[in-house]
């Protein structure tokens, strides 16, 4: 008998099923709709709201379709009288306490209850006792609930315990008194904190948990809604943004079964608040004996083109956003390049570049995103995972679940919700020797990789476990060790990366980088790096990385989309006094103080909401989008700006019509597909490290503070990881 | 670290019971503990549980605190709010109404002084809200104290009966 395919049959029509598989599955893929609220693809089957009852031949009641296998010669009938008298009698229960407030409901026009009470509900309700009401709980800045409206259908829950991994909501008392909870009291607030919880106002079809931020100030149907990439992590996750009048309301995940499938990160979705800051710019500053004025573009323009023309000769560098558009970042280190230097950097928390020119050209992931649930064995070294990129931390989350060995090796224990198979922690200083240590378990009496025997002889003697892991590694048939944030910003990058290339190449799994911005691969393929150019060529002068441009600032400076006092691992940027021959260009969305200290010329661009550009993901997918809003006032879309001032310098073949022609030339320019990690031998760097110590805080950088946009985003400053990355004094100024 | 603070409300005992109730599910299946476990806190407690010892016991079992409320509010067994030191029930199903279990809970209530789902202001009795039927047909009409059955019960056997409690 196969048991791979069988044949049923669906309205009268003969289908193709795989026996065991729930009917609702069938029919979806074969755009037969049942109306459904608790059934979702990606939770577990609950089948409690009774909705999607379809008639089958020879059972004698109603049955769910979500919860009905699959048997060969099954004769379903999803549109007969039957099904639909079942299915009109389960919508006129479920009204039953629901309340008619759609009109100041958010969720009306988008709601699946208001669109199946259309199709299956009575005119006319025939319950005229009393409704039930529900007091609504404080879940947090994020969501907001109006539980009243509640069909009990726990996705929300099932949510927190399949997807998130904690269980931080639940259903509160039983039968018709049930309601979702965080606490036991639904007047004690209990705040949803996964960095995930943001998806719980997608997966409930009612309006009871829903956008606190954006609450009451759209309707759906008033809103254009824009497909864009997410900017805040190196995942580039689809999403939407719905935009009224040139404003995003709010953001929402754009299903994307190979990135983020159908989730977003609250730090994806929720950022867009920061767009409409305080200190937003809305037209050019130029600094005058001491004093900001705004100006017109073409007289800050000017300005800036002089500022860095005089200072070309003596010594020029760019510090760029690693979340600048690929198409940003080609222009500005052609810009340099005009003018001359190749100080320019993406790396901005990067510590140590003493073995750059070995690493290899592009921090990428060595794999795609959707195969890091296939992943059979994976060691991060160095990485708050879930903080870092919350959505890969769910894929990792995923094939922890389905049994994957996962290894820690980190300067703390960061929780997870998902089984670890080893951590190892230790302190910020030397945590990465038990990699040392592992390397000495990987080579056992075998000889030591070449020039190794300074590094590891550091290292502590490896004990059964380090043995193990090694064994898993090597017996994994899809193995992987990923470098994350905390190793990258390590003052140790350069061992901590010649070990993992070691280990990976004694155990045969795959070396991989979670990178940090949005674009930290396109910005490496577009020649922002001080030792690399356009297509990761190696340049023949290098010039200065990020910590020594921002250690010991040149004279002339032009920052692109950062504050150096946040975004810089190395200082705050030049301290200025007044006739010190210094020129700063900054190109910033805002007009932070600390840029108001040390600019001469601020020019007003366009955040990754605003403008057309291209991101490359961690597993190298280039990804263009569009504008989805307008930059306020005189700002503008950085390539743009950029393509002027590189016409002021005199520099030729700017003239590019549209940022896609930018995209193209630069594509001609790399080679198809990333470079593998550890396609060449690495040896450990001569070069003595950095003395000094390093504490987790310099290390670790919070969730909602890794970018301008972010850290001005008010509700997710408000959450438990907002206040916690919160710098001790003043967080509003930030 | 914090989890362990959290389990600080637990009794030695307590745990020891606890325990008790963990060792007879499979390893990793601690979680199936949390009704035994519930049990012996709220027994130790005086009758009810508190967020302090729900949160105690989702650390011991290591539960978030939302599963334990789940559980601890779905059973009527459990109390979530202060009662009297001794719970009474009185079945007013249909075989203890037929034989006046209505009267029978009329007469208590008027006894107490409380109505039901109410204690009693020296915090001695707590008359449980209204009770299904508890299985004690054949001797109606019941009441339960304190997971007692006591049947057949005239007015002047409950005044007895309660009056007795400590």
């Amino acid at each position: 008998m196969n048991q791979d395919k069988c044949t049923i049959e669906i309205n009268g029509v003969e289908v193709e099923a795989r026996p065991g598989q729930m009917l609702i599955e069938v029919t979806d893929a074969h755009d037969v709709y049942v109306p459904r609220f608790c059934y979702h693809p990606k939770l577990s089957v609950a089948a409690n709201c009774r909705m999607c009852l379809i008639e089958v031949e020879n059972v004698p009641k109603p049955l769910p379709a979500c919860a009905t296998p699959v048997a060969p010669g099954m004769k379903v009938r999803t549109r007969s009288r039957r099904a639909i008298d079942a299915q009109r009698s389960v919508m006129e229960f479920l009204l039953i306490n629901h309340p008619l407030d759609c009109p100041i409901c958010d969720q009306g026009g988008e709601c699946e209850l208001q669109d199946l009470a259309m199709g299956f509900g009575r005119d006319v309700g025939r319950f005229s006792e009393g409704k039930r009401v529900v007091r609504d709980q404080d879940m947090g800045p994020l969501v907001s609930t109006d539980l009243t409206r509640c069909i009990h259908c726990t996705r929300c829950v099932r949510f927190t315990q399949e997807v998130a991994g904690i269980q931080e909501l639940g259903t509160i008392g039983r039968g018709d008194r049930v309601v979702i909870s965080s606490s036991i009291e639904q007047s004690i607030s209990q705040t949803v904190d996964h960095e995930l919880s943001g998806n719980l106002i997608d997966v409930c079809p009612v309006g009871s948990l829903n956008s606190k931020p954006y609450r009451f100030s759209a309707r759906a149907w008033e809103m254009q809604q824009r497909a864009l990439v997410a900017g805040h992590d190196c995942l580039g996750s689809h999403i939407f943004a719905h935009v009224m009048d040139g404003r995003v309301k709010r953001v929402v995940p754009d299903a994307c079964e190979n990135i983020n499938e159908t989730w977003a990160s609250d730090r994806d979705r929720f950022s867009y608040e920061g767009l409409y800051a305080d200190d937003r710019l809305d037209a050019p500053l130029l600094r005058e004996n001491g004093n900001w004025r705004s100006v017109s573009w073409p007289e800050a323009l000017a300005a800036a083109a002089a500022g860095l023309q005089e200072r070309a000769g003596q010594g020029l560098a760019a510090l760029v956003s690693p979340s600048a558009t690929l198409e940003e970042g080609y222009l500005l280190q052609r810009l340099m390049a005009h003018l001359g230097s190749n100080s320019i950097d993406h790396r901005l928390r990067r510590r140590d570049v003493r073995g750059q020119a070995d690493e290899p050209g592009v921090p990428w992931l060595g794999m795609p995103v959707a195969a890091v649930e296939k992943l059979d064995q994976l060691l991060i070294v160095g990485s708050n995972l879930r903080k870092e990129v919350p959505l890969l931390a769910h894929r990792v989350r995923k094939a922890a679940v389905a049994g994957a060995g996962i290894g820690f090796i980190n300067p703390a224990d960061f929780p997870v919700f998902f089984p670890v198979a080893s951590t190892m922690t230790g302190s910020p200083d030397d945590f990465w020797l038990a990699l040392a240590t592992l390397v000495r378990a990987a080579a056992g009496d075998g000889e030591l990789p070449a020039g190794m025997a300074g590094l590891l002889a550091q290292a502590p003697e490896p004990q059964a476990h380090h043995h193990q892991l090694v064994a898993r590694l090597r017996d994994g048939t899809r193995a992987a060790i990923f470098l994350g944030q905390i190793a990258q910003r390590h003052p140790r990058f350069a061992d901590i990366d010649v070990l993992a290339a070691t280990l990976a190449r004694l155990t045969g799994a795959s070396l991989g980088y979670i990178s940090e911005g949005a674009n930290a691969v396109g910005l490496a393929l577009a020649g922002v790096l001080p030792h690399r150019g356009p297509g990761g060529k190696p340049r023949a002068t290098p010039g200065a990385s990020a910590c020594e441009i921002i250690g010991s600032p040149p004279p002339g400076l032009l920052l692109f989309g950062i504050e150096p006092e946040f975004d810089c691992a190395a200082g705050s940027g030049p301290a200025r006094s007044a006739g010190d021959g210094r020129f700063v260009v900054a190109c910033s969305a805002y007009g932070s103080e600390s840029l108001l200290a040390m600019a001469d010329v601020i020019l007003p661009i366009a955040t990754w909401f605003e403008t057309e550009g291209t991101f490359v993901n961690a597993a190298g997918r280039w990804q263009s989008f569009a504008a989805a809003a307008r930059a306020p006032g005189e700002g503008r879309p950085g390539w743009k700006v950029l393509r002027v001032l590189a016409e002021q310098l005199g520099a030729k073949g700017f003239r590019y019509p549209d940022a896609g022609a930018i995209a193209s030339e630069l594509r001609g320019l790399c080679s198809d597909g990333l470079p593998d990690a550890l396609a060449h031998a690495r040896l450990p760097v001569a070069q003595a490290p950095v003395a000094g110590s390093i504490g987790l805080s310099e290390l670790d950088v919070p969730i909602y503070r890794i970018d301008a946009l972010v850290r001005r985003a008010t509700a997710l400053q408000q959450t438990v990881d907002g206040r916690a990355g919160a710098p001790p004094a003043a967080a509003q100024g930030a | 670290m914090q989890a362990s603070d959290k389990t600080a409300p637990l009794s030695a005992e307590v745990r020891k019971e606890i325990d008790r109730w963990v060792a007879k599910f499979p390893a990793g299946r601690q979680r199936s503990a949390v009704i035994g476990a519930l049990h012996a806190v709220q027994h130790e407690n005086g009758g009810y549980l508190t967020v302090e010892l729900l949160e105690a016991v989702a650390a011991y079992l290591d539960m978030t605190p939302v599963q334990v409320f789940e559980v601890a509010s779905f059973y009527s067994m459990f109390e979530t709010k202060p009662v009297g030191r001794h719970s009474v029930s009185v079945c007013t199903n249909i075989s203890c109404m037929l034989c006046g279990g209505d009267q029978l809970l009329a007469h208590v209530e008027k006894h107490l002084g409380i109505k039901v789902g109410e204690s009693t202001p020296d915090g001695r009795i707590f008359l449980k809200r209204e009770e299904e039927c508890l299985a004690a047909c054949t001797g109606a009409p019941m009441m339960m104290v304190d997971h007692q059955y006591h049947e057949n019960v005239t007015p002047a056997r409950a005044n007895e009966i309660l009056d007795a409690l400590e």
